[in-house]
């Protein structure tokens, strides 16, 4: 059984509003609503600017902390947001599963869209900020913004995917994954700067795809140059990881109804 | 000759049916079996001992465009699984569907609800679900939302909604689904009778616009009425394709199956009895050996007894028919409530209890038994009775009440008392 392309596009206005449901529910009764959105990068600055920026003195490639740091956290927390809803989706959406068919896929892809929400809400901050430190977007900026939110939404689903497929048959999946995207955090250059890691590692380093995709959103912002090759590979790494997720999903996609 | 618009050839579905397991006995095992299993259930993927269980075995049929094919059989006989395979929920372990046309299928009223929305967005939500496109819901919405007669609640979030009046609404958007082949599961036993008239109106429509429709139902004026065709299933299995009235006839009489000695019965050990044993149970349902009764039947309870020790005297036996429906004790049928202190035993008996008109409306009924000889419990017996109750013609008016008006019926009687005399009301009022 694999994947049908048809059957997805059928199915686009689901995709949408299942999106949209996520994103609707997810602060209804809250005080705060959306801006809960801003709050957690927000925060997550605040903390890491003291703890590691004024007192660790953890380098930041001659930015502002707070900045440096803010350039990091904003795409991370989207990519942790995708990850952790679109892997937990299957399993919190199993009454649909076992009543009623459509493509399976367009349950992870919701939860890594229904982050993007968010994402694009903190974005604001950003902006914000860089007026704050006199910072001026360039062409790059508006060029690369896109194009990195998009691997990094690929990323996540890719994983996501596999993760989900998985959390069907072995919940031990939704206890790992909190724990899998902390340890992911510090293998990624979010709150330190990727020229801490020695340049032999360096090859390495670029094959976690959060690499690329953290490293070049800072340089685009700050109009510095973009490491390519750190890029492309995470781009292959990427790339790969969808083609995994996809084949591991249309493996079992129509066993889930039996064993969720 | 036209292809079918659905081919089933050999489809076959198991299920594994996981081992019981016993419980640890004690600290050390519970953390001995801690350790381990996570271990054995890795080297041993799946477990030697499971059961498989055949849902579905060997089913072979078509269906022509057009058709409007009941499903019929008991509980457990396959049709829900044989709905799932034919909507894509779930793959048939062996076999082959072709399937020519776009499905949907309602194995459930209102699948995603959500209830922190509003009826408007579940509309659609629950729409596009069921595989309609945006566009689709737009042009309908109007009709969907008279058709469910709450336009007043439409923008309030359906947490807020009685249960009825979100069933209305989830059955509306259904109702409204245009596929080339339609699945449905026992939907039409929800809302009142009018609503489900209402339904039942739909449903033809739908048929006589040349769609499919397969359609699973309890309900046998409804399959009547509107199957043109009908298979029956007995586990898993095909037994009967063709005409819809042989196949409810055989289904009424496979359900009066009688029951008698192929019960086994199951006794608490708890309990040894020492003067009477009851040996078998059977249920009469108007007079014959039945496990289905619809409200309104005459009901038979019978418990074939015999003493022990028949020589040792008379004895009075006393009983108790504790009786669940889905699991919820309902009622207690006890010879002492009737008669103060059971009945006079013969050496061997029937013991008889009868419910003239059973007044459960759709529940899985049980039933457990308990005898006692004076003070002392003889014997308790678990799942003493097993048998469905359906919604009937309880008041003998020839209609069937629908939907959500309780689980059981109750005899009453109305009458209006002309308020003649203003002082006599004023009386009333003062008391």
């Amino acid at each position: 059984m694999r994947i049908s392309f048809t059957d997805l596009w059928h199915y686009r206005d689901l995709l949408y509003f299942l999106t949209w449901r996520e994103v609707a529910v997810r602060y209804k009764q809250t005080l705060l609503g959306f801006a809960w959105a801003i709050i957690q990068p927000l925060l997550a600055m605040v903390v890491f600017s003291v703890f590691l920026g004024r007192l660790a003195k953890v380098p930041s490639d001659g930015v502002p902390y707070p900045v440096f740091s803010y350039l990091g956290l904003l795409p991370w927390t989207y990519f942790s947001a995708a990850l952790t809803r679109s892997s937990m989706s299957l399993v919190s959406n199993q009454n649909l599963l076992s009543k009623v068919y459509f493509p399976r896929l367009l349950i992870p892809l919701s939860g890594t869209l229904s982050a993007l929400a968010d994402f694009l809400i903190a974005l604001a901050v950003l902006i914000g900020l860089m007026f704050w430190y006199h910072i001026t977007p360039s062409i790059s900026t508006i060029v690369m913004f896109p194009l990195l939110t998009v691997l990094c939404s690929l990323a996540a689903t890719g994983v996501g995917m596999w993760l989900a497929a998985l959390n069907v048959q072995y919940r031990d999946v939704q206890h790992a994954v909190p724990f899998l995207i902390q340890v992911w955090m510090y293998a990624t250059p979010v709150v330190y700067p990727a020229s801490l890691v020695p340049a032999k590692w360096r090859l390495l380093y670029a094959v976690n795809p959060l690499t690329g995709i953290i490293e070049s959103f800072r340089a685009s912002a700050l109009g510095r140059p973009i490491d390519w090759p750190t890029l492309g590979i995470s781009t292959l790494v990427i790339l790969a990881a969808v083609a995994f997720g996809v084949w591991r999903f249309g493996r079992v996609e129509r066993q889930f109804a039996d064993i969720v | 000759m036209i292809a079918p618009i659905i081919r089933a050839r050999n489809v076959a579905k198991s299920y594994q049916l996981g081992a019981i397991e016993r419980p640890p006995n004690n600290i050390r095992e519970a953390m001995l079996g801690f350790v381990r299993k996570p271990i054995e259930r890795l080297r041993n993927g799946k477990r030697r001992d499971e059961l498989t269980f055949w849902a579905l075995d060997d089913v072979s049929f078509d269906v022509r465009q057009g058709d409007i094919l009941g499903i019929l059989g008991r509980n457990g006989a396959g049709k829900s699984t044989l709905l799932k395979v034919l909507s894509r929920i779930t793959e048939p372990t062996r076999g082959r569907i072709e399937l020519r046309g776009r499905v949907a299928s309602l194995l459930e009223v209102g699948t995603g609800f959500h209830a922190e929305l509003t009826g408007r967005e579940n509309v659609y939500l629950n729409g596009t679900i069921l595989g309609m496109r945006k566009r689709e819901i737009d042009k309908k919405f109007d009709e969907i939302v008279a058709f469910s007669g709450i336009e007043k609640f439409i923008d309030t979030p359906v947490k807020r909604y009685s249960s009825g009046m979100s069933v209305r609404l989830a059955f509306a958007v259904a109702a409204h689904l245009e596929p080339e082949i339609l699945v449905i599961d026992e939907v039409l036993a929800v809302g009142d009778a009018e609503f489900q008239q209402k339904c039942i109106g739909k449903m033809s429509d739908v048929a006589h616009e040349g769609r499919t429709v397969l359609f699973v139902s309890h309900n046998m004026a409804a399959l009547q009425s509107l199957c043109t065709r009908a298979i029956m299933l007995e586990r898993g299995k095909v037994v009967m394709d063709g005409e819809v009235e042989p196949a409810i006839k055989r289904y009424l009489a496979q359900t009066k199956v009688a029951a008698r000695g192929n019960r086994q019965l199951s006794y608490n050990p708890a309990f040894k009895p020492s003067a009477v044993t009851i040996e078998a149970t059977e249920l009469l349902v108007n007079g014959e050996p039945g496990d289905t009764v619809q409200s309104g039947d005459s009901c038979t309870f019978r418990l074939y007894y015999r003493l022990l020790a028949p020589d040792g005297g008379p004895i009075r036996l006393s009983t108790q028919i504790r009786l669940s429906a889905d699991g919820q004790r309902v009622a207690t049928l006890w010879t002492n409530s009737i008669d103060g202190a059971g009945v006079e035993a013969t050496p061997r008996g029937i013991l008889e209890c009868t419910v003239p008109h059973w007044p459960i409306r759709s529940k899985q009924m049980s039933a457990e038994v308990m005898s006692y000889v004076g003070q002392r419990e003889e014997e308790e017996i678990r799942d003493a009775f097993a048998f469905a109750s359906y919604d009937g013609d309880y008041y003998g008016t020839g209609v069937v009440p629908g939907g959500e008006l309780g689980f059981t019926f109750i005899d009453h009687e109305w009458r209006n008392v002309p308020a003649l005399d203003e002082e006599l009301l004023d009386a009333d009022s003062a008391a």
